[in-house]
């Protein structure tokens, strides 16, 4: 108690030399925190797209489909089992039917993969009911990253082809009946959507599909047998682990902040020791310990971070909760980023992430603070007080 | 603490203290063999490099000797550990600094009161024992200044104030007047003379100045080290008072 309140006396008494410490950590404090929860909030919005559009409640898959394999399409096909038809008929799934095919944009050839929806589904987001009903034509869908790279827009007649079930080559054209947006890669990026119907019936396959996406609330069954069933923990581990590649990306910013601000707070320290070899000769004198200085010191040193947690709370807490509510509009560049990314972003500040990162940011100043303290271990108080460092 | 009431408080028997020096060792203090009792006004005189404030230190327990003994207040010094001297030195010994060693950042009353929070005394014991001093030291006007707006003399009084605040049985002074003028030194020798005399503290001084040793009732003379002669003062205008 005694070493806490001297060394707050002794920093707030030190004046412009405390304050400039103190607000040049302060902005780490808020820019970590500002980055922090602009990934966290980025990771939420991901995570929801994502699975509004493609994952919904979890999905059945064909034991034969690999996502990874695009050859496995060939085989990756089986009838809707009863106990699923039942979800289904209940809108609680609905099948997604995936074949390979091919689409000549321009005169070029351009592998892509064509997934049959039902177009009254309600489970995903994607924009299936634009598929229904256009006598003698097959609608399509494209995302907006397709429509660019292939030059398509909506009225457009494209020809696709596919191999069917007999591995016999056909194609047909369809409209492209209306190009959505979504920030979702994996349900736009070289694909089309058509009518689960129309697939079926030019692949041959009736009644048949891929996967079968399960409702958000719907309850889950035993997967059939020839069929497993893939939990969102499964389909969300690779965004997951781009997630973490990323948060690397962005620890490694807010790393280098707080390296810098603890660099400046092991400087003051190590000025601090050597400017008052005096002062600690005294104090020894009049009856501190060396432990007892090294405690002061380092105290003194971890106050930094409290006053700065405080300083940066005065105009932090205003500007992460502004931030907060209104989001901010990200550049175009930031669709390459490589996951679903809207075009305004709302940053998450969560009490946890925000008194995580106070207590980190004290602990490593303390830590900072104590590492040029413990040469004070070593000196001698007849040394100090004529201002000598053993 | 083992002594007593107008015991000795200081003995040395023999005590040495070398430095390596190179290939060689420089012996700063060599066979000191002196007792200090409760209550004297002494003076440690010599020129520099005579072994005072190595002597000094070591009484004060800020440094250890490599020869002899050293007792101060029933402790021998040599065995102490860190912990035991901090403690000997914030309980029963104060220091008095040539350069005043004040705190810069504090103000005087903080500086005075500092022995005090080692102590661990509570706040209103603390606030009387300081204001007292303040008052015995003729500072009580200039309690929130901060070191830097006080002239030398000043300074060195609110020094003494630090230094007797606790009401130490001991006062070490290291050539108190050392930065101080004529008036200001004679004003400062006078203050622990007369706190010597109603408190009884024992006054040892490492000094030079023949200010200092007009006030001193006993004059100990290192030379190189060694004690060359170690005489009661004769009664005079300024050092007359009896302990």
């Amino acid at each position: 108690m005694l070493l806490l309140k001297l060394a707050l006396r002794n920093i707030l008494n030190a004046g412009l030399r405390t304050w400039l410490n103190v607000v040049a950590l302060s902005f780490a404090f808020v820019a970590i925190i500002f980055l922090r929860g602009f990934y966290e909030g980025l990771y939420d919005q991901v995570e929801r797209a994502t699975v509004d559009a493609l994952y919904g409640g979890g999905q059945y898959w064909h034991s034969s489909y690999d996502p990874y394999d695009p050859l496995s399409l060939d085989d990756a096909h089986g009838l809707v089992p009863q106990t699923l038809q039942r979800l289904v008929a209940a809108q609680e799934a609905t099948p997604i039917l995936i074949r390979k095919g091919a689409i000549y944009p321009e005169g070029r050839y351009r592998s892509i993969l064509i997934k049959g929806i039902e177009p009254g589904q309600r489970l995903l987001s994607l924009p299936s009911a634009l598929l229904r009903g256009s006598a003698g034509v097959i609608p399509a869908l494209v995302g907006s990253r397709m429509a660019r790279s292939a030059g398509l827009k909506e009225g457009d007649v494209l020809t696709v082809q596919w191999r069917d079930v007999h591995g016999t080559f056909d194609a047909r054209d369809v409209t492209i009946v209306a190009v959505f947006r979504t920030t979702v890669q994996e349900i736009d990026n070289e694909q089309i959507w058509i009518p689960l119907e129309e697939l079926e019936r030019l692949a041959r396959l009736p009644g048949e599909a891929t996967l079968v996406v399960l409702g958000r609330s719907s309850a889950r069954v035993d997967a059939p047998s020839g069929w497993d069933f893939k939990n969102l923990d499964f389909l969300l581990q690779d965004l997951h682990s781009l997630v973490r590649m990323k948060s690397i990306g962005g620890s490694i910013m807010y790393m280098l902040l707080l390296f810098l601000a603890m660099l400046a707070i092991f400087d003051t320290q190590i000025l601090s020791i050597w400017r008052r070899k005096k002062e600690i000769g005294t104090l020894m004198a009049m009856g501190m310990t060396r432990t007892m200085v090294i405690g002061l010191f380092t105290l003194e040193g971890g106050f930094h971070s409290v006053l700065a947690a405080a300083v940066g709370a005065l105009y932090g807490i205003p500007l992460i909760a502004y931030v907060a509510k209104t989001g901010f509009e990200l550049p175009g560049a930031a669709d390459s980023f490589g996951i679903a990314m809207g075009e305004k972003l709302f940053p998450i500040y969560s009490g946890p992430l925000i008194v995580g990162t106070t207590i980190l940011v004290c602990v490593v100043t303390t830590v900072v603070s104590y590492l040029p303290a413990r040469k004070i271990a070593r000196l001698k108080p007849t040394d100090a007080l004529r201002g000598r460092l053993s | 603490m083992q002594h007593s009431q107008n015991s000795t408080l200081i003995r040395t028997e023999k005590l040495e203290k070398t430095y390596p020096l190179g290939q060689t060792v420089l012996k700063a203090l060599d066979e000191i063999t002196l007792a200090v009792r409760q209550g004297e006004f002494v003076g440690l005189v010599g020129p520099s490099g005579s072994g005072k404030t190595t002597l000094l230190n070591i009484i004060g327990a800020l440094d250890a000797p490599t020869g002899g003994t050293v007792s101060v207040l029933g402790n021998d010094i040599a065995s102490l550990s860190h912990k035991e001297a901090a403690r000997l030195r914030n309980a029963h010994i104060g220091f008095i600094f040539q350069t005043f060693n004040l705190l810069p950042v504090y103000t005087v009353y903080e500086n005075i009161e500092f022995p005090l929070l080692l102590q661990g005394l509570d706040a209103s014991r603390r606030k009387l024992l300081v204001k007292e001093t303040l008052e015995w030291v003729g500072l009580a006007d200039r309690a929130d200044s901060r070191p830097s707006q006080l002239s030398g003399g000043q300074s060195q009084r609110v020094a003494i104030a630090r230094a007797i605040v606790k009401k130490p049985e001991l006062v070490l002074a290291d050539e108190p007047t050392a930065n101080l003028d004529a008036a200001n030194s004679h004003h400062i020798m006078k203050t622990m003379a007369q706190l010597n005399r109603e408190l009884k503290t024992t006054f040892v001084f490492a000094t030079h100045d023949d200010k200092v040793i007009k006030y001193l009732r006993r004059k100990i003379t290192l030379v190189d080290g060694r004690v060359s002669k170690d005489e009661e003062l004769p009664p005079g205008e300024v050092n007359d008072a009896s302990p």
